[in-house]
């Protein structure tokens, strides 16, 4: 067995035969030619052919792999028509009096050298794109059909390197992976095949010749190349792949379906999230929104008070990638069992019981009317609702309002755009649960973060391991105060939902529909897993 | 003539998609675009050359508009830059 490594390009295995890809070399003669309109004639002509290649590559590329990788196709066409590209070639064929394939060659090895040489990774990278479209012409000028390298049953395809035109090009019925020797993690080819989903290994220095037919393995959680695999590793990426496809399979399966049992109960299946790269999660699971979002990375990952701005940008960006679905952005949770130094909380007996969440906001006016500012703000860009976490009592909830009412003020007096926006509380007390009628007077929504509430509940801490045998956390005690926060919100009319952990368990789907609740937040893994219980579900049946 | 400026906000700075947009949206203008760094500048309508420049994140460059329809032309470019970088 043979062993290659490099960079992966994707988490994902493949298994079957290796297959040397070489582009066409050509040979380009220095010779002089005497007809220097026909020569610059037939440059034009391949220019115009390969820039309506370009335009073919790149509705394919937009079917197999989206806009965003497609993209780079609308770029090689519009580095076709740069008008100085054309004239240093027309120039060279009517000056030196050379064929086109000699002056294209010539000219565009120049512009991709002006790339190359710049102290920026990113333009270095954009010299291939130059010599991917000065192939694209020399393919005209020459006449060959690069469409035919790829033999007649799928491969994994082994190459020195790969241009975007010719990964897109490439039939994907038989292609089964990618390993090339050079290659960047940001190029182009590296996008496509992320977005083609293919396991790709770039930068791996072990390729051969005598690789030419062997069986192969990708294995792109290791960044590994296998030739000949040992039959007990063979099975086993095998098996990995398998689980793979079955998981891969559930997405499409799920993906744009809607959260309704067999007897057409609905509920809203929203992501947890705690930061802004965890935006792409939201979309790639199919969450019809984001039922929290946990804001304390504004203040975790600073050394002192983030400004209004910084907060803004990062609320901002929140509404508006998911916009039109809703975001929820709870107010910070923060206490003293989380170090932020710079907001000296001092050391308390009992930070579960202490000066923590809202309680922070509505003793340190500015501190919280800040982030309120920032919110408002967010507001106008998308589909935003504030959360206030850890109410106790009524007055809390109005306080906070009040506070809320006046960043308000402010701000339109400011000439500001507010755009709309729930208000809603986070019920993780018994307190809150039962005031949960006096509280839905005052609110938009209820979200319950059981994770704290069976905390506070059962009075157990949940990381305390000699308390394991007498924490359940589907204790009736819990599963009665999550029904009487239900329907006590029902009563007022707004809408419930499920933010902790208990969201997620699965063997409580059943009870929660059958309560009624009417969203659950969880984090995007468990979204299409729950949404197949949900759709297996008929609360109608066996009565 | 008109003139402005503007700083890049885009994290990898004048790079090749963007930038074939934005010389798409100003092709069309009978005015001349000039895009100054520092003491380089360039022709803003030759893709080649914006790209050349190494414009990055940061960077404030000076825009110079000059030709019949330099209003309209620099309102374009304006919004073209505050759209893709």
């Amino acid at each position: 067995m043979q062993e290659g490594t490099g960079k992966s390009i994707l988490k994902g295995i493949a298994i079957g035969k290796l297959k040397l890809y070489h582009p066409p070399k050509y040979e380009i003669s220095d010779a002089e030619i005497s007809d220097v309109e026909g020569e610059t004639a037939r440059f034009e002509e391949a220019l115009k052919k390969a820039i309506d290649q370009q335009n073919v590559l790149y509705e394919k590329a937009l079917e197999a792999a989206g806009e965003e990788s497609a993209a780079i196709f609308e770029v090689h066409g519009m580095m076709l028509e740069d008008d100085d590209l054309q004239d240093a070639v027309k120039e060279i064929i009517s000056e030196q009096k050379k064929t086109a394939e000699y002056a294209v060659r010539e000219a565009f090895d120049e512009q991709a050298e002006v790339f190359a040489q710049m102290d920026d990774a990113y333009m270095n990278a954009r010299s291939a794109d130059v010599q991917d479209i000065k192939q694209a012409v020399l393919d005209v000028l020459f006449g060959v059909d690069p469409d035919s390298m790829q033999g007649s049953e799928p491969a994994i395809l082994v190459a020195e390197d790969l241009a975007p035109s010719e990964t897109v090009r490439l039939d994907k019925s038989l292609l089964l992976g990618m390993i090339t020797r050079q290659g960047s993690s940001n190029s182009h080819t590296a996008i496509l095949a992320r977005s083609m989903n293919l396991p790709a290994i770039i930068q791996c220095k072990e390729i051969d010749e005598s690789w030419e037919g062997r069986l192969g393995i990708i294995d792109g959680y290791n960044s590994k190349v296998y030739v000949d695999p040992e039959e007990e590793l063979l099975q086993e990426l095998t098996a990995k792949m398998q689980e793979d496809e079955k998981k891969r399979a559930l997405l499409e399966e799920l993906k744009g379906q809607e959260n309704v049992t067999k007897d057409g109960t609905k509920i809203k299946l929203y992501a947890n999230i705690g930061g802004p790269s965890d935006l792409g999660m939201v979309q790639e699971n199919d969450a019809g929104g984001v039922g929290l979002f946990r804001s304390e990375f504004v203040y975790l990952n600073s050394k002192d008070y983030p400004t209004e701005e910084q907060q803004f940008t990062a609320y901002k960006q929140a509404v508006e990638t998911l916009a039109p679905k809703q975001v929820v952005i709870r107010t910070c949770d923060i206490g003293a069992d989380k170090m932020v130094e710079y907001m000296d909380l001092g050391d308390e007996d009992n930070p579960a019981l202490g000066f923590r969440a809202i309680r922070i906001g509505l003793s340190r006016k500015d501190f919280f009317k800040t982030q309120l500012r920032a919110l408002l703000r967010a507001s106008a860009f998308g589909n935003l609702a504030i959360m206030f976490p850890m109410i106790i009592s009524k007055w809390e909830l109005e306080e906070a309002k009040k506070l809320l009412a006046e960043c308000r003020e402010e701000l339109l007096k400011e000439g500001v755009t507010i755009g709309e926006y729930q208000v809603g509380i986070m019920i993780e007390t018994p307190a809150a649960v039962l005031c949960a009628d006096e509280l839905a007077e005052a609110c938009d929504f209820f979200s319950i973060g059981t994770n704290d509430l069976t905390q506070y509940t059962l009075a157990i801490d949940r990381q305390n391991a000699k308390l394991e045998p007498f924490l359940d956390t589907h204790h009736p005690a819990v599963l009665k105060a999550i029904r009487m926060t239900v329907e006590a919100g029902h009563r007022h009319g707004i809408w419930v939902g499920i933010c902790g952990e208990l969201g997620a368990d699965m063997t409580l789907t059943e009870t929660f529909l059958r309560m009624g609740v009417d969203e659950l937040s969880v984090n995007p893994k468990s979204i299409l897993p729950i949404r197949k219980v949900v759709r297996e579900l008929d609360l109608n049946a066996g009565e | 003539m008109k003139e402005f400026q503007y700083t890049i906000n885009d994290e990898n700075g004048i790079h090749a998609r963007p930038a074939g947009i934005l010389v798409k949206e100003i092709k069309g203008f009978e005015s001349s675009f000039t895009v100054w760094k520092g003491d380089k500048s360039c022709d803003m309508k030759k893709l080649m050359k914006l790209m050349g420049m190494g414009i990055k994140q940061g960077d404030t460059i000076t825009v110079k508009v000059e030709g019949p329809d330099e209003e309209a032309a620099a309102e374009a470019a304006k919004k073209a830059f505050e759209s893709n970088f």
